[in-house]
């Protein structure tokens, strides 16, 4: 950090710049993901789990992010000045102290583990508090301003989820769980190296190493092919263990080749080059919104299928 | 923040008076926080009543 982050109080907080130090959108995914983690440990194991326990443990697992959110914003508050893109954070607006967000970051941190371990048991808490740890600490303040890989091991931290809520039902974190982690871990490259590619000159102007500004465009675009081919391959894994039956292996395969489609579309193009067309960057970014859209349909088939009765595994019909 | 001196000589910080919208802002703040712990307590309560009920509360076979 810098004397940067020493930014002037030009405003008075409201309850919606605490919101957004939380990053609600990411707190989303997070929650939907540990969701399918949960509902898919008991369509698995035949674990049940009360009502009311698996929603605090769901909101722990909110809280969690908000507090690794809060952890980031306070840290990265002075590269945010710089960009365009986070200036309007609530931190470099003025609108919330640093001091108040660290405070607010280590308080939830604390509650989301408490109140995990209260609900469910100490192998959920223990991933809990790993993963706020991994994003805020490993990921925020080592990996992000020292390594282009920052996105690619960083990306362990937001692929805990499903894991947590997996252990939240059933105290064990088994196969299955690690291969819900293994389809966010090696989705998080090509979708956020999609964004990057949009917003690399800002990365560069605040002295971020990100690939695109380390390796160049066209490295990343190969790069972006090549995770998108790991993690096609990845997400049919659960078809050979019985974690996703015929719902899943149709959603998976359409998504997949549409996510192939675009990972190809975009390496052949030239986005993030100098002498980009603006339909090179516009296909760059239908990429990285069609990334969330899978993601969210990938869990989402598995939530309709343990959820609701649907499970059909492929295993034994042959 | 100014240095007074009381009357005894020893000196304190004073704080400068809050804005009529900063202190509108901390009353917010504070019902906030407020409203945060007693839903945690809430939430405590909860949890222990349902383990309590329930012999464990954690994970029991369907």
């Amino acid at each position: 950090m810098t004397e940067m982050t020493a930014t002037p109080h030009k405003r008075h907080g409201t309850a919606s710049d605490y919101v957004q130090l939380m990053k609600p959108r990411i707190m989303m995914l997070v929650v939907f993901t540990a969701v399918a983690g949960l509902v898919a440990a008991q369509g698995v194991t035949g674990h049940g789990m009360n009502p009311l326990m698996a929603a605090i443990a769901v909101l722990a697992v909110a809280l969690g992010s908000g507090a690794a959110g809060a952890i980031n914003m306070w840290y990265d508050s002075d590269i945010d000045l710089i960009m365009k893109r986070t200036s309007t954070r609530p931190i470099p607006s003025g609108a919330v102290p640093r001091d108040e967000a660290i405070a607010m970051g280590l308080i939830m941190s604390g509650v989301s583990v408490m109140l995990m371990w209260l609900a469910s048991n100490w192998l959920a808490a223990g991933l809990l508090a790993l993963s706020i740890f991994y994003y805020g600490v490993v990921y925020t303040m080592w990996l992000k301003r020292s390594t282009p890989q920052n996105i690619v091991i960083g990306g362990g931290a937001g692929a805990f989820p499903p894991v947590i809520g997996w252990a939240a039902v059933t105290g064990h974190a088994p196969l299955d769980a690690w291969i819900l982690f293994a389809i966010i871990f090696f989705w998080t490259p090509p979708h956020f190296w999609a964004l990057s590619l949009l917003a690399h000159s800002e990365y560069e102007k605040a002295g971020v190493p990100m690939l695109p500004v380390t390796h160049g465009a066209k490295a990343t675009r190969v790069q972006m092919l090549a995770y998108t081919v790991i993690l096609i391959a990845v997400s049919m894994t659960p078809l050979a263990t019985g974690l996703g039956g015929w719902i899943y292996a149709v959603v998976t395969a359409v998504l997949g080749l549409g996510f192939l489609s675009f990972a190809v579309r975009v390496w052949r193009s030239k986005a993030g080059d100098a002498d980009a067309a603006p339909a090179d960057m516009k296909l760059a970014r239908s990429m990285f919104l069609f990334s969330i859209l899978y993601l969210f349909l990938v869990f989402a088939a598995l939530i309709v299928e343990h959820g609701a009765g649907l499970h059909f595994p492929l295993r034994g019909v042959a | 923040m100014a240095d007074e001196t009381k009357p005894n000589g020893e000196n304190f910080p004073v704080p400068e008076p809050l804005s009529p919208e900063a202190r509108a802002a901390q009353r917010r703040r504070n019902i906030w926080l407020g409203l945060a712990l007693v839903a945690f307590v809430v939430l405590v309560a909860i949890t222990t009543m349902i383990k309590i009920s329930t012999g464990t509360g954690i994970a029991e076979r369907m």
